[in-house]
């Protein structure tokens, strides 16, 4: 049986990790690879680079990174944040990432996505989704784009049922509302979305306590879960979280 | 020393560097003569089935890999690189077309990934993440305990262990089968042709340990062959 998916999200600035690393037993906190590797020995199913750098000089950066983890790494991953073209995704693919996330540069353009399936297989392109929940309104969640800053006007779960028809292979969903609250995952958001498409849906943004990943599996029905700061700062393990989800009889990879 | 064929159609790299890592000697190249003259040969699964087939079919290398195959040559196909194994697959077929022909090196055609099972549930595809490859349930009762998967590419791994896949279209199910895996419906994940081929649903060069251990037995097999 296909099990759930942990994903730790690694924030990478100038090839560096960000949003402080306090994880013991790493020679280099900073160091994204060693990182990485940590959570592989940890029994992570993936892990994503999410490139927060702002301009296209530092991004070589990231492109090396990528070719860096190709060769160190064992496991999927998948590289984010920042690429605008085809030829942008092409060079990380080529690089030796496994898959590509998307997000601004869909929304002005969803014909990249439907670019980048046809050149790499719908397989390697992921669609990044920053929802927000419509005020007053509790079943409408809005589209943001621009890390978060600015609303566009279209509907979270339309959205999702285009992105997937253009060929997007799986869809990262990070509810902007939960994002660093400590609440658990917007599992209406995620459920809404997870309902909508038939393609997998990774739910993101909330996760404050290791039970909050069992329900983002059993009541948002995501396909896969991520967190970034409960794992870098040695909250807990993926290991913890995966025999946390065992225990919820939801399917893992112990 | 191992052969990665490269048809152009992506990043070879992940394969190249596991098999490295095992301590296997590795070159890529799309030379037909030289994949046809070599002594193990990897197909590694990048692209779709239409696409990969009809560029190795142009460079010669259709027939270069069924004459090292046929000469003995141990052989892995990864993910496409397994589907290209069978006779033909409907991934990339024109509209009412015929199906792109692969190796032929195993009867059937590849198909989709149906998104309902048998008992109307509904299921996500592509098939993505890590999922259980299982022995073929062998006919006697006293041989299901049977500890070992009965192949030597997969000498040293569990039954039930987890790899990691990713695709949308499966292999049909046969004689050739030696491992089994379940999404909507149950698929050969693992399969074994005449002499020293063997073809995987998974990508063993992104599946941590047990992927490592699939990676050294092919290796194995290679410095035999």
């Amino acid at each position: 049986m296909l099990t759930k998916r942990v994903i730790p999200c690694l924030d990478v600035k100038d090839g560096r990790v960000v949003k402080g690393v306090n994880f013991v037993g790493l020679r280099d906190a900073g160091d994204p690879i060693e990182l990485a590797r940590a959570y592989d020995e940890q029994r992570a199913d993936e892990v994503v680079f999410l490139d927060i750098t702002a301009t296209s000089d530092d991004r070589a950066t990231t492109v090396e990174l990528a070719s860096h983890a190709a060769a160190e790494l064992h496991l999927p991953y998948c590289v984010g944040g920042g690429m605008r073209t085809v030829a942008d995704m092409r060079t990380m693919i080529a690089a030796g990432a496994d898959k590509v996330a998307v997000n601004s540069a869909a929304v002005a353009d969803p014909a990249l996505i439907t670019q980048a399936a046809t050149a790499f297989g719908t397989q390697a392109v992921v669609c990044a989704i920053d929802a927000k929940a419509v005020a007053g309104n509790p079943n409408r969640w809005e589209v943001y784009v621009a890390g978060g800053r600015k609303a566009t006007g279209i509907d979270v779960l339309d959205w999702a049922r285009e992105v997937a028809r253009c060929g997007a292979g799986e869809i990262l969903l990070t509810s902007m509302d939960r994002d660093g609250s400590r609440d658990g995952f917007d599992c209406a958001l995620t459920r809404a979305v997870a309902r909508a498409v038939d393609v997998p849906v990774i739910a993101s943004g909330g996760v404050g306590r290791i039970e909050h990943f069992a329900e983002g599996i059993l009541e948002g029905e995501a396909d896969a879960v991520l967190a970034a700061s409960v794992f870098h700062f040695g909250e807990m393990t993926v290991r913890q979280v995966k025999e946390s989800m065992a225990s919820y009889g939801i399917p893992v990879r112990l | 020393m191992i052969t990665i064929v490269d048809y152009h159609k992506g990043n070879l790299m992940s394969v190249e560097r596991g098999l490295a890592a095992q301590g296997a000697a590795v070159r890529v190249t799309d030379d037909a003569a030289v994949i046809a003259r070599a002594s193990a040969v990897v197909l590694p699964g990048v692209g779709a089935f239409g696409d990969a087939a009809a560029t190795m079919a142009r460079l010669g290398q259709m027939e270069a890999v069924r004459e090292a195959v046929g000469r003995g040559a141990a052989f892995l196909g990864i993910c496409l690189g397994m589907h290209l194994m069978f006779e033909a697959g409907e991934e990339g077929a024109p509209d009412g077309g015929p199906n792109p022909q692969g190796l032929g090196l195993i009867p059937g055609v590849v198909r989709r990934l149906p998104r309902q099972g048998a008992d109307g549930a509904s299921f996500k595809v592509p098939h993505v993440g890590w999922n259980s490859v299982v022995p073929p349930v062998p006919p006697e009762p006293d041989l299901r305990d049977f500890p070992l998967m009965p192949s030597p590419l997969l000498d040293g791994i569990a039954p039930g262990e987890y790899f990691y896949f990713t695709h949308s279209y499966v292999a049909p199910d046969g004689p050739a089968t030696i491992g089994l895996t379940t999404h909507s419906v149950t698929f050969p994940s693992a399969v074994a042709a005449s002499g020293r081929a063997f073809g995987v649903q998974f990508h063993p060069e992104k599946s941590s340990d047990a992927g490592a251990q699939l990676l050294r037995n092919f290796v194995t097999l290679a410095e035999e062959a």
